[in-house]
């Protein structure tokens, strides 16, 4: 294997872990402040299709991204008045917005564009563009670190680096600033926060829409910056991925990172190496592609050690006394 | 007196639906004194602070503090209005530090290094001021409840509190940890806080406070200066007619040992020793007392004699061992044995509190012949049952329809006691009998116990109220993390004494000063296990 092929796997690591990670912080804002998200799923779904649509109509990329954040930013809204305001059963409110994502995409893009569900391929600048960075084609040709910095660091859309750049603003607000405190906080024992005289709805309602806005990020990116336009249930469970990341994680921004880098490397594995022939045997393709949601299962099964979730998670906060 | 009340409530009244929670309530306390508030369960008292601290709305009446009028609708108003309230259940984040729950909500700005640094100085200054000494990196998972206790303290200084309330503050503590925090409470009046003690117990009120109210059915029914007035009176209001303090019993007249315990240890499933080589007797007609602080293995103990916790050792019940794991070691056969168990968490344990009284009273029970008709139930027979029992116990109301959560702490507790007891057991096996149970049920409860013992059998009590163990005990025995630290008979012994035990002393012949008990204390908590 040369650097190149190595190279290759990385970069796409790369691509492939923005949207993980982008949920996967989205999941961690949600659930330090004690609400559970399973529909991160459905947000990144339906942030998808009207990213694509808008911009596949208007032709501003940008717009397409303000649309998809608006959208899951609205379905975390929905989240947030059933199972903040009314006390409902969260993991309900979640299942039901990936449902609803998932069918109403699919009705919409058909009524809309009548491509079987699909957006339009999505051209120019209805799509976002690589950036190259600075000297990347003048250090290409140095040995070792110029192919890195050319094809590892170089050469992704503006929301690859936004997608990492928000690790170290996620863990700089989560411990170092007051909101932070006070979200964690919340996820904790909510009544500390309600006689410290903090508002513990307000807080929650705060965190849902952080993780709405990242949804938003990331369903955008998979239609507008990985693929050219949108494709039914084109998230793939990466939703539910971006959950066992966050186990897996620990809750914790650095780790989320790392967790999502891991799922990342193991679907660009599965696409790069389709088959691979061990001599003795072949190891099917579907085994490949079968290997981030193979990991989800053990990670969810407890086998890498103990992850304590947030105390309070997944319990409405109901004023005692 | 012409100065202003520091704190003075006209006309209170509170009601939740048809419940008069309230009733036009009308208190002074005056600055740098100490107040207390003491009325049995459902008395009211809560709901008053609460409405205080801004948790609920009073349908009328008005609050004046310093002698303005004063609106509190929510917590950051009373934060404002100089108002810190120490909860019975402390409101800190587990895994945060002490300094970050003491900054929580009172953060100076955005960023939190600023607020966190001056919090640290602050704390400094009080912890010299009133013996309020806690690391501020501590984590609150790792300090005991003393300690959590004085964070809490702590947290209401920081916002400036000029009055402070506590609600029931007293019930997690050891006698030293409770005699710690009434010095804080000095201090604090000296330096001219107002502090609203509520409780229920007696003795408290008598030590350290000046003024006290006593609640009775929503209603204030005097206010008295506490030294004119003694604990019986204050029991005479809080329920309205004349109450034994004292339980009433007559030496115990033991004999053959009925259950013998022998180097009985308990590993729980996160491989913490809970019990360690503990071994007594309990005899027949005689009250074992165990005392200690909640969390030191009596708890475990109480589930292993009961049937639904491992252990290893050996345990006769006259004189035949019985399994201490595996299928034959289960509440059915600990039962069969002739062993009852009345356990430490009545609602949890005890009780299912969405089922009916009648289920309720046949629960354990239920493969009594007496209780089945063919292959169902006798749904009329147990109702009868349960009616005879609650009128015998004198449970309130005796409807055995309602709901186990529909009746009051103290009635499901006799509901509870009269499923144990009338069974008639050898060995009858008592946690925390009175726990949340008013005064005038108190007095019946340990009289059913009493009566039991005279009728022959044996008695284990645990209990960490060490006023209960010292009047309804015949023996006492200390648990200190998982040991038995000593044995003592209430004649010859001291609530000091014991209370040295309960902190792990044995040696009580040196004098201790208080701090070193609590140095003590503090370093054995890890240990001794966290229950709360």
């Amino acid at each position: 294997m040369d650097l190149n092929t190595v190279l290759l796997v990385l970069d796409s690591t790369v691509r492939l872990a923005t949207p993980l990670l982008l949920a996967c912080l989205a999941g961690l804002f949600s659930e330090r402040a004690g609400i559970l998200d399973i529909g991160l799923e459905g947000k990144m779904l339906a942030a998808a299709f009207f990213s694509a649509a808008v911009s596949a109509v208007t032709g501003q990329v940008l717009l397409g991204l303000g649309a998809g954040i608006a959208i899951s930013v609205a379905l975390s809204a929905v989240h947030g008045l059933a199972s903040i305001t009314f006390r409902g059963n969260q993991l309900i409110s979640g299942v039901a917005i990936n449902f609803l994502a998932q069918g109403l995409t699919v009705v919409i893009a058909q009524d809309w564009f009548a491509q079987g569900g699909r957006t339009p391929q999505l051209e120019g600048s209805g799509r976002w563009d690589s950036l190259t960075l600075p000297l990347a084609e003048t250090l290409r040709d140095v040995p070792v670190l110029g192919p890195i910095y050319y094809e590892l660091i170089s050469g992704h859309s503006i929301l690859v680096y936004i997608g990492f750049l928000f690790v170290p603003l996620t863990w700089w607000i989560l411990f170092r600033t007051r909101f932070g405190l006070r979200l964690r906080a919340v996820g904790e024992n909510p009544a500390a926060v309600d006689t410290a005289g903090v508002s513990v709805i307000g807080m929650r309602f705060a965190a849902v829409a952080i993780a709405g806005l990242l949804c938003g990020i990331a369903g955008s990116y998979l239609a507008t910056a990985l693929q050219a336009g949108f494709t039914k249930d084109m998230t793939a469970g990466r939703g539910y991925i971006a959950l066992a990341a966050l186990i897996f994680a620990k809750w914790r921004p650095w780790y989320a990172l790392m967790s999502c880098l891991l799922f990342g490397f193991l679907q660009a594995v599965g696409i790069r190496f389709q088959n691979i022939d061990l001599g003795v045997f072949e190891v099917p393709v579907q085994f490949m592609d079968a290997l981030p949601y193979i990991l989800t299962v053990i990670i969810l099964a407890g086998f890498v050690g103990k992850a304590i979730p947030p105390r309070a998670g997944g319990q409405p906060y109901v004023k005692e006394r | 007196m012409s100065e202003t009340p520091a704190i003075e409530l006209k006309g209170i009244s509170k009601a939740f639906g048809p419940v008069q929670a309230n009733k036009d309530i009308s208190i002074r306390v005056m600055p740098g004194t100490i107040h207390g508030i003491i009325g049995e369960n459902g008395a009211g008292k809560s709901t008053l602070m609460s409405i205080l601290y801004g948790f609920y709305k009073a349908d009328a009446g008005e609050i004046f503090i310093s002698g303005k009028k004063t609106e509190i609708p929510d917590s950051q108003a009373a934060i404002t209005a100089g108002i810190g309230m120490v909860f019975q259940h402390f409101k800190l984040v587990q895994n945060f530090t002490v300094l970050e729950n003491v900054v929580l909500g009172a953060e100076d700005s955005g960023l939190l290094k600023p607020s966190l640094s001056r919090a640290r100085g602050e704390l400094k200054k009080l912890a010299e001021e009133y013996e309020l000494n806690v690391d501020p990196d501590a984590v609150i998972d790792d300090i005991g409840v003393g300690m959590q206790q004085r964070v809490e303290i702590l947290k209401a200084l920081y916002r400036g509190a000029d009055i402070l309330i506590l609600d029931e503050p007293t019930g997690v503590l050891t006698p030293a940890e409770a005699d710690h925090l009434f010095r804080i409470l000095e201090g604090l009046k000296r330096e001219g806080k107002t502090i609203i003690l509520i409780t229920h117990k007696l003795r408290e009120i008598m030590e350290v406070t000046d003024t006290v109210s006593v609640m009775r059915r929503g209603e204030m029914t005097a206010t008295v200066k506490t030294e004119d007035t003694n604990p019986s009176e204050l029991a005479e209001l809080m329920v309205g007619r004349k109450v034994l303090l004292r339980v009433e019993k007559t030496p115990a007249q033991p004999k053959q040992a009925i259950v013998e315990v022998r180097n009985l240890n308990v590993t729980d499933e996160k491989g913490v020793h809970r019990v360690k080589d503990v071994s007594f007797d309990v005899r027949a007609g005689e009250i074992l007392g165990i005392a200690g602080v909640a969390g030191n293995g009596q708890s475990e103990l109480l589930e292993v004699l009961g049937g639904y916790e491992v252990a290893t050792g050996s345990v006769k019940i006259n004189g035949q061992e019985i399994d201490l794991t595996g299928a034959k070691s289960d509440g059915r056969s600990r039962r069969a044995r002739g062993i009852s168990h009345v356990p430490e968490d009545r609602q949890r344990e005890g009780l299912i509190m969405d089922f009916h009284a009648w289920e309720n009273i046949a629960f354990g029970y239920h493969h009594d012949p007496a209780y089945q008709s063919g292959i169902l139930m006798n749904n009329a027979t147990i109702r009868q049952v349960c009616q005879d029992k609650m009128e015998r116990f004198d449970v309130r109301p005796p409807d055995p329809n309602l709901l186990a959560k529909s009746f009051s702490g103290g009635n499901q507790q006799k509901i509870v006691l009269a499923r144990e007891i009338e069974r008639d057991p050898d060995l009858l096996l008592v946690g925390q009998p009175t726990r949340g149970v008013d005064i005038g049920a108190i007095e019946f409860i340990h009289q059913e116990i009493v009566r039991l013992r005279d009728k022959g059998k044996a008695i284990l009590l645990v209990s960490v109220e060490l006023d209960e163990i010292m009047g309804l005990a015949d023996r006492i025995a200390v648990m200190f993390d998982g040991r038995i630290m000593g044995e003592r008979l209430p004649s010859e012994t001291s609530e000091q004494e014991l209370g040295l035990l309960m902190a792990g002393i044995t040696d009580t012949d040196r004098t201790h000063d208080h701090s070193e008990v609590e140095a003590q204390l503090a370093e054995r908590h890890g240990a001794a296990g966290k229950e709360a």
